[in-house]
């Protein structure tokens, strides 16, 4: 009895600080506010996706940084005044998806994911469970573009959103 | 007075008899050297604690120290670069090792009653040992470390039900950061090394309570473990140690890329090669069937391996078993093959591979230079015009511009250009280009733009063909003088030894060439109607020009397609800098070892 409390106690202590991390899970929402990206006008017209780094201050722990990239996005025009927003990571396992302007889809280096120019899946036999992650999109002050920056657990075919 | 002290420390610890028994170990049939494997990899074991108490001793595990103090053993330490690299090596060859020791179990059968514990506690510590190669993989905190442990921790969230849980308690919160590297390092040098060796104590005393499994058969008498056995695990230990030291020289230590940075792409990411086959089998698997590969049937061929003390009772089992072991080899080695050749034939991959070179040596050179501030190496990089600056240009200029004929990394653009190549700009030979009528004209000038029919294309073609032998040295003149104004590091020398030239050239802008009847240079001219080349090219003309070439200075009205990048706020005032700077070839440099600010900025 006395020797289960003398291990318990450190134990549990132990316990605590290595399970931090799962405790806060899904308290991490706030995070992920609206961050302005671009500006209309670096988004091309005729509908190219363009890559951008998503700045924004960065909370790590014990750090909290301002401006700087904590992510990024490729913006597509889809109308004059309608931007679609795509996450860069792919949703099969998170590597950083490429824009290949040649076959207008993009591709992931690690395990060859193909997707539509919107991001949708291009093959039945592509890796990836679902297209890439579309996010949110406000067009705010005239022409400023922000989004909604947001990551989503890989290898669902549900998106859902990691917090 | 020596054997005095042994001998009463005997008395006190009963060394001696600890001592025999370690030494005097039967060895059935004689010393042989296909008992050396074990004994190879409890010595790379001892290598690599070793090894990485010393590196623990400048590693520090956060995100903005982990990339520096790694580099700051690598490049900077006395013998830094080597004891990475042993360290980097023998891991590698620990996994080699554990396939043949694996081979020689299973051939031999020594995994068959009573030494069922030997195998399984062996297996544990493969397992515990690939942990160890995962996590470490990480610790450098460098792009190809940064994104290939993405991979593989995005396939702890697969688990059904407590996936993202278990994801979380591995990366220590919801993205990487600072705690994924401190949890990490403590998996990496702690709990998994004090399991390896808790294992390897059991799987040592086991082992020595059956002894070896002699291969039958028996060719000589048995020996003692000493001298014989001794000597070939001596020699084949050297022999590994021979190997690493080779490959560690031959690379000069082990790789370190660019510093992790999760706004960046890096395509040349890969695990380990001998995680290769495991990173090929997931292309196969299409959608929701990725668990399938990732884990079930990894889970079920480990399984199998397992259950191999069970099945090898039977005399099919055994062969069951060694067919199964050769298969999975063969199977694996295949699928290496397949990625290796994948990405051999892969262009985009062979191009990451050689730009994440290019960058990895160009963070070092900026931080051997300016040394690293305390938000880390990665911000060297987004503020170095040479690394941002090609990036720049081909996301928002090379639609219409191109560098050297491409989109300034290395890439090619589908259309046509339809804006001056920028490769030069401002150097003498490319004004050059703007007053010759052959060239003014051409893609590489004005050829694609609204001007190609303009003005100074009309003026060159029409003026400079009938321009005399006083008036063609003036115009050579004014060349040199205009490419001055731009004070490029690459010419300063140039523009210092041709100061009178320049001075004449000054002057024969508004006298002998007569370029002031459209353009204003160093002094107000109402009837300029071209841009102003006052301080043409130079960083602050360019950045105002970038920033807006509608401006009445530049284009005016005129302007032809060519965005307000500043006063649209496409780009901001730092990045436009970084295009100027880098189109201008304003950059730091490693000068003699001794670092300077290029151009004096």
């Amino acid at each position: 009895m006395l020797g289960a409390i003398a291990v318990l106690v450190p134990a549990s202590a132990a316990l605590m600080v290595g399970l931090d991390p799962v405790r806060r899970r899904g308290r991490n929402v706030s995070t992920f506010p609206f961050v302005k990206v671009a500006t209309l006008e670096a988004v091309p017209r005729d509908g190219t996706p363009r890559k951008f780094a998503v700045v924004a201050d960065k909370i790590d722990a014990w750090n909290r940084v301002p401006n700087v990239p904590i992510g990024a996005v490729y913006l597509r025009r889809v109308e004059e005044r309608k931007v679609v927003a795509i996450q860069v990571l792919c949703p099969h396992a998170g590597c950083f998806v490429d824009y290949q302007p040649e076959k207008k889809s993009f591709l992931c280096p690690c395990h060859n994911s193909l997707f539509g120019v919107d991001g949708s899946i291009q093959s039945a036999d592509s890796p990836s469970p679902r297209g890439l992650d579309v996010l949110e999109v406000e067009l705010r002050n005239r022409n400023e573009v922000w989004v909604k920056f947001q990551n989503f657990e890989a290898g669902r075919k549900e998106k859902v959103a990691v917090v | 007075m020596k054997r005095h002290f042994l001998g009463w420390l005997d008395d006190r610890s009963g060394w001696r008899k600890l001592a025999h028994e370690a030494l005097y170990e039967n060895v059935p049939g004689g010393a042989r050297w296909r008992y050396v494997w074990g004994s190879t990899l409890v010595f790379t074991f001892v290598v690599q604690i070793l090894t990485g108490l010393f590196l623990w001793m400048g590693y520090a595990p956060s995100a903005t120290t982990a990339w520096e103090s790694v580099n700051y053993i690598q490049e900077e330490m006395w013998g830094g670069w080597l004891l990475r690299g042993l360290h980097h090596f023998t891991a590698q060859s620990m996994v080699v090792l554990m396939v043949i020791h694996l081979m020689q179990v299973v051939i031999d059968g020594a995994y068959k009653a009573p030494r069922e514990l030997n195998f399984w506690t062996g297996v544990v510590l493969m397992l515990l040992v690939l942990g160890l190669s995962l996590t470490g993989y990480l610790l450098p905190w460098d792009q190809k470390g940064f994104w290939a442990s993405k991979v593989a921790t995005s396939l702890a969230g697969l688990v059904p039900g407590v996936g993202s849980m278990v994801q979380q308690f591995l990366i220590g919160g919801p993205d990487y950061g600072h705690h994924t590297l401190t949890r990490f390092f403590a998996f990496h040098a702690g709990f998994l090394p004090a399991m390896v060796a808790a294992v390897l104590g059991v799987h040592l005393y086991v082992f020595r309570r059956h002894g070896i499994k002699a291969r039958d058969p028996k060719r000589r008498p048995d020996v003692g473990f000493w001298p014989d056995q001794i000597f070939c695990d001596a020699v084949a230990c050297l022999a590994v140690l021979g190997a690493v030291l080779t490959l560690t020289v031959w690379h000069r230590g082990a790789e370190l890329s660019g510093p992790a940075d999760p706004s960046e792409p890096y395509p040349a990411a890969r695990p380990e090669w001998y995680f290769l086959f495991l990173f090929q089998f997931l292309k196969y698997f299409p959608g929701h069937w990725e668990i399938v590969g990732a884990l079930v049937i990894p889970g079920v061929l480990l399984g199998v391996f397992v259950l191999m003390p069970v099945l090898g009772r039977w005399e099919l089992g055994h062969r069951f078993n060694v067919v199964f072991l050769f298969s999975i080899l063969a199977a694996a080695g295949f699928l290496t093959w397949r990625a290796w050749a994948e990405d051999r034939a892969n262009p985009g991959y062979q191009l990451a591979v050689t730009r994440a070179a290019g960058e990895a040596a160009r963070v070092k050179e900026l931080a051997s230079v300016l040394g690293i501030p305390s938000s880390g190496a990665v911000t060297l990089l987004r503020q170095d015009p040479l690394t941002e600056g090609p990036k720049l240009f081909a996301r928002h200029c090379a639609t219409c511009h191109r560098f050297g004929g491409h989109d300034g990394m290395g890439g090619t653009v589908a259309d046509a250009a339809s804006a001056p190549d920028l490769k030069g700009f401002a150097t003498r030979d490319w004004i050059a280009g703007t007053v010759d009528p052959e060239r003014v004209g051409s893609v590489h000038y004005f050829g694609g733009t609204k001007f190609k029919e303009g003005k100074m294309v009309r003026w060159t073609r029409r003026e400079v063909p009938k321009f005399d032998a006083v008036q063609r040295e003036a115009l050579v003149k004014v060349v040199e003088a205009l490419s001055a104004e731009a004070a490029l590091p690459a010419q300063a020398r140039l523009d210092a030894d041709g100061a009178v030239r320049i001075e004449e050239g000054r002057k024969a802008f508004d006298g002998v060439v007569k370029c002031s009847e459209c353009h204003q240079f160093r002094k107000p001219n109402e009837d300029a109607t071209g841009p102003d080349l006052t301080g043409y090219g130079s960083r602050s003309w360019l950045v105002d020009f970038i920033a807006n070439p509608k401006h009445d200075r530049f284009y005016g009205k005129r302007n032809d397609r060519m965005p307000a990048y500043g006063d649209e706020k496409i780009l901001d005032a730092r990045a436009i800098g970084l295009v100027a700077d880098w189109l201008r070839g304003e950059w730091v440099r490693a000068t003699n070892g001794v670092g300077s600010l290029a151009g004096g900025r």
